[in-house]
């Protein structure tokens, strides 16, 4: 293809997404395109599994019946979001095995969140209602970018957040409105992963590199600084309601612009975690890893079994 | 009828389902592959759910301010009637898959006579439970064979774990007190009868896995009568820390 066909080729595409027409797996994309979504839905992907942990650390020491029930559902609908992930970016030509490798080898990132420790009940309610509330407004823009697997994807995902989301508000209220060393342990909770939840949103918009291309091909609708505010004003009042206190001294309501205006974020914090120096990048990175490598037999023993099958019914149509 | 009799029969009905379902729950994002991951965790809800609908009916039973999780969380060790297979460790998938299976197999001829139990609530939680557990017992059935007949490593793997697991089988067909009490009521299951059909169901599975029926006669047999493995202390005092940490609160 010439030069001039491929800006043609480019034009026609980037007047599509104008449109807000969806870019299916088999249209052409620019390589670029096609780079960055693989490279954001996998970790997106990656977020999902690697999540699995820090709360699949408290599935056996869950303290009611009904909250084991609904952890391990939870859980369970984090690997659903991973398998359909990973799959719609399949259809951008990688493969899961791949996919797996740059995890494991570190080429991939994964929400930095989850290098945090559960480290009582409470983180558990924490993470439902502040990193699954970040998760949401990150998310519910994506229902509408211009991938169309990619989209079509988060709406179920965004469907099962809102659920979670209530569910460990829930945990926190049912805490708040307990014994005082339940709403101690609500408290603490709050105080350890307010922070790091702000963080969630990425670096400052002087800062983050993708955000230019991004919001071009509606990968985002706001930038980071946006929708880091609209996650302040949204959870401040939660944590009135229940009368939790957000570990901000700086946290104060701004009449003129109508919004809470918050403290400075540990910046350094941030980028010791996403460097890979957070309090449990290796453990949640050993974790997937051999699971990985323990479940290597189990996975060449189903080919190997399928192959076999194969065979077998060949022989016997003979 | 003993009011007790009912309580002990549920319990171990129940307990078996309750401690299966916990050590499910120690593999969820550890698993072989997302989609055993997932099918796992799947099993683990099934079981965990059954398990409620018997301790809440057990709860009423009982009275004195009893609830489902006062039964699950609250008794001493002595006091857990589960088999002792169900509380076997994840050593390997070989292993969880395993004691899956000889279960399951189990777990599906009992909820089919318990469906025709005389209590009408037993026979309900049966009827609905029984639809989970044909598919527990498809999932367990398909991975023996897949991994019996896989490769040289999932066959060694495989019958080191039936040839471990296998002392376990047996007791599943003991009765206690409460259990004999319970079936001349025609509440309980005769578990005596289902052993000739649960070891001709498990054989054909294993010969068609290409794997080894373990010749061994010896057995274990307690867990019905609250005497269990070393395993047993460690589960509990997992499963139990928050509300013995932090007694007589809502969660």
């Amino acid at each position: 293809m010439s030069e001039d066909q491929i800006k043609n080729l480019e034009a026609q595409f980037e007047a599509r997404i104008a449109r807000d027409e969806k870019i299916e797996p088999k249209d052409w994309m620019p390589e670029k395109y096609r780079q960055t979504h693989i490279r954001q839905i996998s970790q997106h992907a990656h977020s999902e599994i690697v999540g699995m942990l820090p709360e699949g650390n408290w599935i056996t020491r869950a303290p009611s019946l009904r909250r084991k029930v609904a952890l391990l559902a939870k859980v369970q609908d984090e690997a659903g979001h991973g398998l359909y992930l990973y799959s719609a970016c399949e259809t951008l030509g990688v493969s899961r095995e791949e996919l797996y490798d740059q995890l494991h080898t570190g080429k991939a990132k994964y929400s930095s969140i989850f290098n945090y420790p559960t480290i009582t009940w409470a983180d558990i309610g924490a993470i439902g209602w502040l990193v699954d509330g970040a998760a949401i407004i990150n998310q519910v823009p994506l229902c509408n970018t211009s991938f169309g697997p990619y989209a079509r994807a988060m709406i179920r995902v965004c469907k099962e957040e809102s659920f979670h989301q209530r569910q460990g508000y829930e945990i926190m209220m049912t805490l708040a409105n307990g014994t005082p060393e339940q709403k101690e342990m609500a408290q603490d909770a709050l105080n350890r992963w307010w922070w790091p939840s702000l963080m969630m949103f990425g670096p400052t918009d002087a800062e983050s590199v993708h955000t230019a291309q991004s919001m071009k091909w509606k990968l985002k609708r706001k930038t980071n600084d946006e929708l880091r505010q609209q996650f302040v004003d949204q959870t401040v009042p939660q944590a009135e309601l229940i009368g939790l206190t957000i570990p901000d001294d700086d946290l104060k309501w701004n009449d003129k612009r109508k919004s809470y205006d918050f403290g400075p974020i540990d910046w350094d914090e941030f980028w010791q975690v996403v460097k890979g120096h957070g309090p449990m990048n290796k453990e949640r990175m050993n974790a997937r890893v051999s699971a990985w490598e323990n479940g290597e037999w189990v996975r060449d023993a189903a080919v190997a079994y399928a192959d076999k099958q194969k065979e077998y019914k060949s022989k016997q149509a003979v | 009828m003993e009011k007790k009799d009912l309580y002990n029969y549920i319990l171990g009905i129940a307990d078996n389902p309750l401690i299966l379902g916990q050590r499910l729950g120690e593999l969820c994002g550890h698993g072989p592959s997302l989609e055993t991951d997932i099918a796992c965790t799947n099993i683990a809800l099934d079981l965990f759910g059954q398990t409620r609908s018997y301790f809440q009916y057990a709860a009423k039973i009982k009275g004195e301010n009893a609830t489902e999780d006062s039964i699950a969380f609250l008794r001493t060790e002595r006091e857990y009637t589960n088999v002792l297979l169900v509380e076997q460790p994840n050593t390997d998938f070989a292993f969880t898959i395993t004691r899956q299976f000889l279960f399951d197999v189990y777990h599906y001829l009992f909820l089919e006579q318990l469906q025709k139990s005389k209590d009408v609530n037993l026979s309900a939680i049966a009827h609905k439970a029984i639809k989970e557990v044909s598919y527990h017992q498809r999932f367990s059935s398909d991975w023996i064979k897949r991994l019996g007949d896989g490769t040289d490593e999932s066959k060694k793997r495989m019958q080191n774990a039936v040839n471990d697991l296998w002392r376990y089988t047996d007791e599943l067909f003991h009765t206690t007190e409460s259990d004999e009490a319970m079936i001349a009521e025609g509440i309980g299951v005769d578990v005596k009868k289902l052993k000739n059909i649960y070891y001709s169901r498990i054989n054909k599975i294993l010969e068609d896995a290409r794997l080894e029926i373990p010749e061994s006669k010896w057995f274990q047999k307690g867990g019905k009568h609250g005497l269990h493995t070393e395993y047993m202390g460690y589960i509990l005092s997992e499963m139990q820390y928050m509300q013995r940490t932090y007694p007589n609160m809502t969660w």
